[in-house]
Formats: structure tokens, C-alpha cells, sequence
């Protein structure tokens, strides 16, 4: 019994060593590649916050919703994919297409519009 | 009651002056009885009544009650159970004396469309001795799906048309039921759109100027506070349909609060919510739920009762909170 728990921590710490070394993979690739980074809106009093946002190509843009009221992105004329409704605290990711500028708004409340600016 | 019940001074041209603001704010937590007749706005409080001993029911030809907003499914700190005062707000209605006809829901009945929360409405609406509910949806109720779930349970009783409005008859008045909350554009206002629009036009068509009109839609068919998205864009060609009839009653949700305007024939009416108030127009940074004391809740949630007597033009509307 000792024996196998003993194995067991043996596997915990490897695991945890190679989960480490792959956070550090991962943080050495963020430097590197746009892919990982992340750009985060914040959604806020009805309003996206910042209103415009200038994106890398290939980088991903999260929004997250810190109101009491769900709220939506939704690209005008469906330029990227639509999120569900979302929850106080719930989020919602793109990775950044092709370069452009694209407008989006809260489907729920029309008022609250956006822009993401996607750069080569 | 005094004789300074109509508008004195409209600086602003919105239908109110400040004594008729006051006037609003005092009703607006203790229920208020509405007549009108040719336009011109005559009001008792609900204590006004009872002290003269009438009743507000007496020789009534149809009586219906107004309730929205009730965001089942919402558990935030503005009011971590909104089933309870869903539930005060029925047994409100049990309690009537004289039974309403029917019930209109000016939509948002639930807080995220999802299954289970119509299920809970549905449950507790089981308890109501009125049977019979007209709905139009909130933009709650059509989140993910367009409001094809919506649709599917609450237009069983109506010929639907487009994406859910409808009309009908009772008693001699034509209640015509809206959608202003699909298809919404980036940065507008609520919109009923060109198909409903034109449905609207035929429909009233064929009705004599004199038959009492009820519209009911959940965002306000007049602009109430364009910044928050408080209004319909394309409501004034609806109303433009609307303005050869002699008695046009507006009945909203949306907004939280009872606020009214009467604009020649047209009474606009907006209803509080079961669930949680909102701030008035400008006065907080956004139109998010409003956070009051404990205490002070029910007197902001509520319901509004609507009469109508034959050969009268006048429709009465009377708001009352859960306190």
C-alpha cells in the first residue's frame, strides 16, 4: 500500500514537472508566436471596454462580461462567429482573421457596438 | 382632488411637466388609478379611491391585468429570488376581488431562455386563478434560439404571425401584440420591421375610428431614453396606423419603472417588473439592475390593472407594487 502510494507521488511529482515545463514552453512560445496571446475586452456598464481594440493577426480577443445583465457579440454582417448569450463572468474567444476592421455589437442591447482592427 | 391634473408647462415637449413629474414619482410606489377621456390625463392614487369608498371595478365591462419582466432565472444581488415576488405578484392577483379577464405579459419572462426557466414560470403561473395570458417576448426570452422556443409554448392561444405578433377582440377593444425585440440593428433601438409594419397597417384597416385600441410590446413604442436603447425606432409609423382611432392605450415592459406620456389620442404606459427594478433614465452610469435596500424591494416591483367600460373612451390604468 505504501508502496503504490509511494509510486503515486512519484507520478504526481513527474506530472506536475512536465506540466511545468510545458507552462514554461508555453510562456517561451507566447513571446514568440502571436497565437497565445490574449486580448481581453471587458464588458462593463453596457459598454465594451476598450471600444476599439487593434489586434495582430492569428492573436485571440476574449471578451468577458462583469455586468449583471447577459450580453452578446455578434459581428455586423457576420463577418466572425456570433458568441452565445453570456452570464455575468462569462467569456467568450476569437482568434483574429484575416486584416481588417470589423465592427460588432450586444444583439441583446444595440446600443453597445464595438470595433476590432485585425493588422497584418 | 385638484383641478391641476392635466399639463401646465411642457418645456421639454415630452408630454409631462414638472408638478405632473412629482405627481409620477408620489404614484409610483403607491398604485394609481388612470382615466382618460379625449386625451386629457385625469388621476386618483389608489388611497384616493378607497377614502371615497368606489370601487375601481364597479360597473367595468373588462378588466386585464398587465405583468413583466418577471426574469426567472435571475439571481443577482438586485433580487436573489425573483420567484418569490413573482409569486407575491400572483397571489396579488388571486386576491382581486373581482377576478382580471385575462393577463398580458409584456415579455422578459425569463433572464436567459432557457429551458428550464420557462419551465419554472410555467410551474409557477399553475397557481394563478386566471387562466388566460397574452404574451410578447423580452429580449430575455429570445437569446439564442430567435424565439423559436418562445413561440412554441406561449402563442398556443393566438394566430401568430411573422415572428410572433398577433391581434384580437374582447369586448369591443382590438389588443394588438408586438415584437420589437428580433433582428435588432448595431447601435438602434428596439424595431418591429417592415413585415410587421405592414400587418399592422392591414389589420386596423378594417375597424371603425371609434373602437378602443390596446397595444402591447415589451421595449416602449416611444422614445423614452435613446442612450439606453429605450425605444422603438420605427414606432411612430405604427403609430401613424394608430392616430385616426379616438382611445389608443400603449402598455411596455422593459424599463423597470412606471412612466407614462400621453400624446393627443395615445397613452403610453410602461409597467414595472416582478423581479428587479431599473434606474430612472440617466440617473446611474448604465441601465443594469437596480441594487435598493432589502426593505424597500417590493415597493418597486409590481403589476398594473387595466379597465375598460363600454361607451366610454376612457381605459383606466392602475399600477400597485408588492408592498
Amino acid at each position: 500500500m505504501m508502496a503504490f502510494i509511494q509510486k503515486n507521488k512519484k507520478t504526481i511529482l513527474l506530472t506536475t514537472l512536465v506540466i511545468l515545463n510545458l507552462c514554461v514552453a508555453a510562456l517561451g512560445d507566447d513571446a514568440a508566436s502571436a497565437g497565445n496571446k490574449r486580448n481581453t475586452i471587458e464588458i462593463r456598464d453596457f459598454a465594451f471596454n476598450p471600444q476599439t481594440l487593434t489586434v495582430k493577426s492569428g492573436e485571440r480577443i476574449t471578451w468577458i462580461n462583469r455586468d449583471d445583465e447577459p450580453h452578446t457579440v455578434v459581428s455586423v454582417g457576420k463577418k466572425f462567429q456570433k458568441s452565445s448569450a453570456l452570464d455575468t463572468d462569462q467569456q467568450f474567444t476569437i482568434t483574429a482573421g484575416a486584416p481588417g476592421t470589423y465592427e460588432y455589437f450586444c444583439s441583446v442591447h444595440p446600443k453597445m457596438t464595438g470595433t476590432i482592427v485585425i493588422e497584418k | 382632488m385638484n383641478n391641476h391634473n392635466h399639463i401646465l408647462h411642457d418645456h421639454e415637449r415630452d408630454g409631462i411637466d414638472r408638478r405632473g413629474f412629482l405627481k409620477c414619482m408620489a404614484w409610483a410606489g403607491t398604485g394609481v388609478l388612470w382615466t382618460v377621456t379625449g386625451g386629457v390625463l385625469a388621476s386618483r392614487t389608489l388611497a384616493e379611491i378607497a377614502k371615497a369608498g368606489t370601487s375601481v371595478h364597479a360597473a367595468t365591462d373588462l378588466s386585464f391585468l398587465q405583468i413583466s419582466d418577471s426574469h426567472i432565472g435571475f439571481s443577482k444581488d438586485a433580487n436573489k429570488d425573483v420567484t418569490e415576488t413573482f409569486k407575491i405578484a400572483l397571489d396579488r392577483i388571486n386576491a382581486m376581488p373581482t377576478p382580471p379577464s385575462f393577463l398580458i405579459h409584456t415579455g422578459d419572462i425569463t433572464q436567459l431562455s432557457k429551458p428550464e426557466e420557462f419551465d419554472t414560470f410555467d410551474q409557477l403561473l399553475k397557481s394563478c386563478r386566471t387562466k388566460d395570458v397574452f404574451y410578447v417576448p423580452g429580449e430575455h426570452d429570445v437569446l439564442n434560439d430567435g424565439g423559436k422556443l418562445y413561440r412554441e409554448r406561449y402563442l398556443k392561444s393566438v394566430e401568430a404571425k411573422g415572428s410572433g405578433w398577433y391581434s384580437f377582440n374582447k369586448n369591443g377593444v382590438h389588443f394588438i401584440g408586438l415584437v420589437n425585440v428580433l433582428n435588432l440593428q448595431a447601435g438602434g433601438l428596439g424595431q418591429l420591421g417592415d413585415e410587421q409594419l405592414e400587418w399592422l397597417q392591414d389589420d386596423v384597416k378594417g375597424l371603425g375610428a371609434d373602437t378602443p385600441i390596446v397595444v402591447f410590446a415589451h421595449i416602449p413604442l416611444w422614445t423614452v431614453y435613446p442612450q439606453w436603447g429605450w425605444g422603438t425606432s420605427d414606432s411612430e409609423r405604427a403609430l401613424g396606423y394608430l392616430k385616426r382611432f379616438g382611445s389608443v392605450t400603449v402598455l411596455n415592459g422593459h424599463i423597470h419603472q412606471v412612466l407614462q406620456k400621453v400624446e393627443g389620442n395615445v397613452t403610453f404606459h410602461t409597467a414595472m417588473s416582478t423581479a428587479f427594478p431599473q434606474p430612472a433614465p440617466g440617473t446611474a452610469p448604465s441601465p443594469g439592475p437596480l441594487k435598493v435596500p432589502a426593505g424597500k424591494l417590493r415597493s418597486m416591483l409590481g403589476l398594473t390593472s387595466v379597465q375598460y367600460k363600454q361607451r366610454k373612451t376612457a381605459l383606466a390604468v392602475v399600477d400597485s407594487n408588492l408592498s
